[in-house]
């Protein structure tokens, strides 16, 4: 079918600006990629899962500038022991990088798995995603499987002593940058995943990940500070039987970021959870669009958002829940909630679930509210200023998914970027 | 030290007045029952005294050690002396309970420019108090009121006036819904702070904590205005004989 006449422009537009780089074995993933984007188009104002987010930012044939930002406060993670994989505006640093060796895991770029003939590289590369294209269409991950023009393949077989931790360090304001990772676990592996910084004026990232059975994959993610940056990620996720995946999100500031996380339980007794705190102000555009697929027996999902928003900011969340015929025993949760600061501010929602099975527990709620008075009185009348008790109980609202990461440490260098941000922004 | 003259307060939201001149001065070192029908305005003379929203002063004045309090924050206040057990304490999940008190404690410090309380100090001290107060561990490491019974409610209320060691406490109905073991503990907890320096304010339904808290003066308040001011044995006579012989004999 063609595609209407401003999205088939829009869509050509972009392309035109892109040129697919010479990658040997992945050639072929990134041309069936390129024919479903020729195919679907880029995102537009119309589409379904776009109605609350626009995207012409985000599919511009140009990136919009975005200014750096500097601060004096150490990056997050700096005090953990991890293995740094550093990019620069979207291109791999060596320089600012570890040696990718740690025992337990084989660490590559993408485009050194051809020459270096890996095989569980080459059968991943874009297979998640082209999975996740139905039945939503996310075109913006078809793109950046087609374009993406760095990207690490990590293949985990044993426990790593420490966390992989991407850097994405912003140091152009014109940067238009686009990654694309793979992870393989294998059976009974285990293995954390850092990611922080702004990467990128714009930023298209794209991370397929596939847990075999009882492995353990653990991320956390922090987007960088750069309050002009735009970026939308992509996670894809697919679980063999008694597997675990569990990602948390922080994002403070940023006019433009769109999350998109996909999950696909595929073994018995997996485990998936999915969460995210955000806090924004004035133009701030937060959006986590989250679909789960429960396609085996006895999984358990979770999906915890929060939202403290002020000025103004917006906050979007899509989420659904999708249970295949024959998933029994599911156990599937999803909490969204924004703190709304003022009135100005607004919290769009759309949970969704979906079940074809008829022995299940599945639950939604959604709620937007204001600081909760009577609590915010109740601090004060203890002598605690009524900044500080705001902030106190903005905390508390994001408590929930915070607590969310497993690792306290982890936790509590996120609880500290939230007060930091709270004592700046109050 | 507390004084309160011709205190006229009306709802913000609505015409309604709710107290019609409240008169009442509580010496520092002396215990004040203030005793009254349900819907006669106590809670509101606690609620306005501790400076909660919805509620406007049209006429009188509250003072504590000659300051004006209805002019200032609720925090500031609580930095000046004031606390509130309240007859409803309040739930804050995701707030532990630990957490609130020590950033009570050291806020109400640093308002009147006095150093934070050391961690190792603070731990000590809420460890001793919360002991007498028979609240283990577990409560201190809970969120706030979440999950406490009514009774561990409020022996909470009573820790944190003991951590706060406020000029002027006024406790409402820190009796209600507590069994005859609760109420002794609150009474002991209350009976500890006495001091010369200290005044409180007791508002109760019923006489049985005043057995407990021996009052030094007794009002009664019924409509919005204290009716009838006398010794314990104001307190006796209402337990006996019930509110309706004092408020016919008032009116
Ligand atoms: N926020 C409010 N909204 C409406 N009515 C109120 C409010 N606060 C108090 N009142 C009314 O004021 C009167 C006094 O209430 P209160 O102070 O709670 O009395 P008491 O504590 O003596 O039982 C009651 O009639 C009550 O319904
Ligand atoms: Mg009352």
């Amino acid at each position: 079918m063609a595609l209407p006449e401003v999205k088939q422009t829009a869509t050509e537009a972009r392309l035109a600006n892109l040129v697919m780089p010479d990658a040997g074995c992945t050639r072929a993933a990134r041309e069936d990629a390129l024919a479903r984007v020729l195919e679907m188009g880029l995102p537009g104002r119309r589409d379904e899962y776009w109605k609350y987010t626009r995207p012409d930012t985000l599919v511009s044939a140009e990136a919009p500038t975005a200014a750096l930002f500097h601060s004096d406060e150490a990056m997050l993670f700096s005090e953990f022991d991890r293995l740094k994989i550093v990019f620069v505006d979207g291109v791999f640093s060596p320089e600012e990088s570890d040696d990718l060796e740690l025992e337990g895991v084989t660490i590559d770029r993408i485009e050194d798995i051809c020459c270096k003939d890996i095989h569980w590289a080459k059968e991943l590369y874009g297979v998640l995603e082209a999975r996740g294209q139905t039945p939503v269409q996310r075109p913006l991950a078809a793109l950046n499987t087609a374009f993406a023009a760095d990207g690490i393949a990590i293949h985990v077989t044993g426990k790593p002593s420490k966390p992989i931790s991407f850097i994405y360090r912003h140091a152009s304001e014109t940067s238009d940058a686009m990654l694309h990772h793979i992870i393989r676990v294998e059976s009974g592996a285990e293995v954390t995943i850092l990611e922080n910084g702004p990467a990128a004026s714009r930023f298209n990232k794209c991370m397929e990940i596939d847990i075999a059975d009882e492995g353990v994959l653990h991320h956390v993610r922090a987007q960088g500070r750069d309050h002009e940056r735009r970026a939308a990620t992509h996670m894809f996720t697919r679980l063999g039987k008694e597997s675990v995946y569990k990602s948390f999100t922080l994002t403070v500031n940023g006019v433009l970021t769109r999350n998109e996380q996909v999950i696909e339980l595929t073994g018995d007794d997996a485990v998936a959870h999915v969460a995210g705190a955000c806090v924004g102000d004035g133009d701030f555009h937060h959006d986590d669009t989250v679909f789960v697929t429960h396609d085996a027996v006895n999984c358990e999902s979770r999906q915890v958002f929060k939202k403290v928003l002020r000025n103004g900011a917006t906050g979007v969340f899509q989420g659904k829940i999708l249970v295949k015929e024959g998933a029994q025993k599911t156990d599937g949760y999803q909490i969204s909630q924004s703190l709304l600061l003022d009135d100005d501010s607004q919290f769009l929602a759309k949970p969704e679930l979906e079940i074809y099975a008829d022995d299940v527990a599945c639950s939604h709620g959604s709620t937007s509210g204001a600081i909760d008075e009577t609590a915010l009185f109740y601090l004060r009348s203890r002598g605690v200023p009524t900044k500080d008790a705001t902030n106190m109980l903005t905390l508390a609202f994001l408590a929930e998914a915070v607590d969310e990461i497993e690792d306290e440490a982890l936790a509590e260098a996120i609880v500290s970027r939230l007060e930091g941000w709270l004592s700046r922004h109050s | 030290m507390l004084e309160i003259k011709n205190l006229h307060v009306k709802l913000e939201e609505e015409e309604k007045q709710i107290l019609k001149g409240v008169d009442l001065t509580v010496e520092a070192g002396k215990v004040h029952a203030i005793m009254g029908p349900n819907g006669s305005g106590k809670s509101t003379l606690s609620y306005v005294l501790s400076g909660r929203d919805g509620y406007e002063v049209t006429d009188g004045s509250a003072t504590l050690d000659g300051e004006d309090l209805l002019e200032m924050e609720p925090e500031e206040r609580a930095a000046a002396g004031v606390f509130l057990a309240f007859q409803y304490p309040v739930e804050i999940p995701g707030v532990g309970n630990m957490t609130f008190l020590r950033t009570a404690v050291n806020a109400q410090r640093k308002a009147r420019g006095e150093d934070e309380l050391s961690a190792a100090d603070f731990l000590k001290e809420v460890r001793a108090k919360a002991k007498s107060l028979k609240i283990d561990a577990d409560m201190l490491k809970r969120p706030v009121n979440v999950g406490f019974s009514g009774g561990e409610k409020k022996r909470n209320e009573i820790l944190q006036m003991a951590m706060l060691e406020p000029k002027m406490c006024i406790l409402d109905e820190t009796d209600s819904g507590l069994d005859v073991d609760a109420m002794k503990l609150v009474a002991e907890g209350v009976n500890a702070l006495r001091d010369e320096g200290r005044g409180f304010l007791v508002i109760t339904h019923y006489q049985r904590l005043l057995d407990h808290i021996k009052p030094d003066v007794v009002h009664i308040m019924a409509d919005g205005k204290i009716v009838k001011t006398g010794g314990p044995d104001l307190a006796l006579e209402v337990e006996n004989n019930g509110y309706a012989d004092i408020l016919a004999e008032v009116n």
